[in-house]
């Protein structure tokens, strides 16, 4: 269509522009009302629109922020309370395992201590008996008479009394050499006391530390009751720690799978086939090699399950300790024979390299293959068959952070979604309000457009109002 | 239970739906046409190379079969030498082997052929490869592409080559050609337009062996 057609009169231009402009001008003028109003019920409507789903996004996500932080708690709480648990299964093994040979221990020390206490009074140092002879002398030395007699007396006293002596002395010697054995055998009864009390000490110490632990988990566990928002900022935060570093975790262990996969995608093209295709780009073998690396994983988190390193499957943990033990062998039997398989693989992989390897040389020349120094050629080939064996074992531990991570998503996504729900909530406002006063621009702007016939409009009411107010004012002039 | 069931057994069709994807539509299938008519009796050993070169790129469950081309070659007697590997890469090496020694003794004792039935070969190729069923054919000429037709033999008719490409390989110039190279253009534009109105779905000339011989095989 060619705008040439619009024109009234083609050849002259100008004028048939002005007669379309003077006539869109006048639709336009006289379309005003309904426009104004169309502008302004379109302009409604979306902000209303736009304030009802602000309004609901903002109340989900508070009903969803309380609920995250109720979970959040709970999850807390159940995590605290198995802390505490724990402490107090650590405390009451410490308790029977050293204080149940208290009683004997005690008795020990009672017998040390009693045999300390005999030997301690064994070894009393005993006084000598107070010399009776010395009162003796006293009474003869008073005689005033008797010449030589009292002198011989006391000679034959001091005689006496010098032998007596002599005898007391070594005798008081030989009951300070038995004195000073009794002390010596004390010696590793003191030890061995010693030593009960440095253990009684040590254990006592470990109790202590314990307890002390117990009082932290309490203090957690009380600021989660009484939903404290430290408490659940800092359980927040820590569900984004575990899910970051579950998620690294994950990673090395999704490089150690596609590692697993490289060894044993081109042997399994062996058992299944090289040239069969699930999809248009997906080989049998490829699936079959993945097949095989996921049932490893699932074999890991069995066995990982079962011997509650892990509680992903609650019926596994509720499973009495017999079912479950036989379930722990089962899973490592599979995982076992996955490994010797992954192992037997990664030879064939070797093998099957060889020959291509050959084959390619044989087609490229026709000279006689070089020989290889049998010890290089094993080292790989040995490497592959140990890391077949070792890796699907290893890529069992990746329960472990699978799990941090699945219970850390609720978290993180809880959280996440809170955010987005709040910032699109946030937009439908400003929209909102922008469409409220977008009403606004646009009347003013549909007025630009017919602004010459609004001029025109302007200047007969000014005339319409004038006239009258001219009359009235000529009326009280006429009368005068 | 009955839902779970359902959604059970959705799952299963889904599985065997995608299992019962035809494994052939992913190979390949390569029939080699060797002029041995001429000078090109002597370049049979480049022949043996370019062999070669499609065992040692062709993947298990592909197909080789290469074919000399006589003074009729609309005939199974013309094939040296045809495999389709196995899918097992080991049992694919032992056949492509194999090949190779079939190849070799071709290449030991090649006698010329009096004339050149190119057209003859084509449709012997074009047979087998369509019973391959392969997802990708291929027919490899390796000739002057100077059709040379034994008396009686009747090859002006419209030939069917509906999605197989067609490489022309070592292409040389005649003595003719030299003094004339609008011979070898015109030649060269006959053949394609030919084998496109045929159907081929691909027309290629490759004369450089030592740089292009990936352009022999579709590598989609």
């Amino acid at each position: 269509m060619n705008w040439h057609s619009l024109l009234f009169w083609p050849h002259n231009l100008p004028l048939s522009l002005l007669v379309l402009f003077l006539l869109a001008t006048t639709f336009l003028y006289a379309a005003r009302a309904q426009m104004h109003g169309v502008i302004q019920a379109v302009c409604h409507l979306v902000a209303s629109s736009m304030r009802v789903a602000s309004h609901w996004l903002f109340g989900s996500a508070n009903a969803l922020r309380e609920r995250n932080r109720t979970v959040l708690l709970a999850q807390g709480q159940s995590e605290a309370a198995e802390h505490i648990e724990r402490e107090f299964e650590r405390i009451a093994s410490t308790v029977r395992r050293d204080l149940q040979e208290y009683p004997a221990l005690q008795r020990k020390l009672m017998e040390d201590i009693t045999r300390i206490e005999d030997d301690y009074q064994r070894c009393g140092e005993v006084p000598p008996p107070p010399p009776e002879w010395v009162r003796a002398l006293e009474s003869v030395a008073q005689i005033q008479s008797g010449g030589d007699i009292p002198r011989k007396l006391l000679e034959d006293v001091h005689k006496s009394v010098q032998k007596i002596h002599d005898k007391t002395v070594t005798e008081y010697r030989h009951s300070c050499e038995g004195r000073h054995k009794i002390l010596k055998a004390m010696m590793p009864t003191w030890r061995s006391v010693s030593k009960a009390m440095e253990e009684v000490d040590k254990k006592m110490i470990s109790l202590d530390t314990n307890s002390k632990k117990i009082d932290d988990h309490m203090e957690k566990y009380q600021a989660m009751r009484a939903r404290d928002v430290k408490a659940e900022h800092a359980l927040t935060i820590s569900g984004f720690v575990q899910f970051v570093i579950a998620g690294l975790v994950m990673l090395i262990a999704l490089g150690g799978a596609f590692i697993n996969f490289k060894l044993i995608a081109l042997p399994m093209s062996e058992m299944v086939g090289a040239s069969d295709y699930l999809t248009n780009s997906l080989k049998t073998s490829d699936v079959a090699a993945l097949v095989i690396i996921l049932m490893e994983a699932s074999m890991g988190l069995f066995l990982l399950e079962s011997l509650r390193v892990t509680s992903l499957f609650p019926r596994i943990a509720s499973m009495d300790d017999g079912m479950r033990r036989k379930l722990m062998l089962a899973a490592l039997i599979f995982l076992i024979i996955l490994a010797c398989i992954e192992s037997s693989l990664a030879l064939m992989r070797d093998m099957l390299v060889a020959d291509k390897q050959a084959l390619l040389h044989d087609l490229s020349s026709s000279a006689a293959p070089a020989q290889e120094s049998g010890l290089l050629s094993h080292i790989p080939m040995a490497g592959q068959m140990i890391m077949g064996f070792v890796l699907p074992f290893a890529l069992a531990f990746v329960a472990i952070p699978l799990e941090s991570a699945v219970h850390a998503a609720r978290t993180v996504l809880g959280a996440l979604l809170v955010q987005v729900m709040r910032a699109l909530a946030f937009v439908c406002r400003f929209v909102g309000v922008a469409f409220r006063r977008l009403s606004r621009v646009l009347q003013m702007a549909y007025d630009v457009l017919i602004v010459i016939p609004l001029l025109i409009e302007r200047i007969v009411s000014g005339v319409g109002v004038a006239l009258p107010a001219r009359a009235g004012a000529q009326k009280p002039g006429s009368a005068s | 239970m009955k839902k779970r069931l359902a959604a059970a057994l959705a799952v299963a069709a889904m599985l065997s739906t995608a299992g019962c994807g035809d494994s052939r539509a992913h190979t390949q299938a390569v029939y080699m046409l060797v002029d041995t008519s001429g000078t090109y009796a002597k370049q049979v050993n480049k022949a043996a190379k370019i062999v070669s070169y499609l065992l040692a790129t062709l993947n298990p469950g592909d197909s080789l079969a290469v074919a000399k081309v006589a003074s009729r070659s609309f005939t199974e007697k013309d094939i040296v030498a045809k495999a389709t590997f196995d899918d097992r890469p080991s049992r694919a090496t032992l056949q492509k082997r194999a090949f190779k020694a079939k190849i070799d003794a071709f290449a030991r004792h090649t006698e010329g052929s009096a004339h050149t039935d190119i057209t003859g070969g084509l449709l012997q190729g074009a047979e087998y490869l369509n019973e391959t069923h392969a997802g990708i054919k291929t027919i490899v000429i390796f000739s002057d592409m100077e059709e040379d037709l034994d008396r009686g033999a009747v090859r002006d008719f419209p030939i069917k080559l509906t999605g197989i490409r067609v490489v022309a390989l070592n292409v040389t110039k005649l003595g003719t050609d030299n003094a004339d190279p609008r011979r070898y253009l015109n030649r060269l534009a006959h053949w394609e337009a030919r084998v496109r109105k045929a159907g081929a779905s691909d027309w290629v000339v490759i004369n450089d062996l030592d740089d292009h011989l990936d352009r022999i095989l579709d590598s989609r």
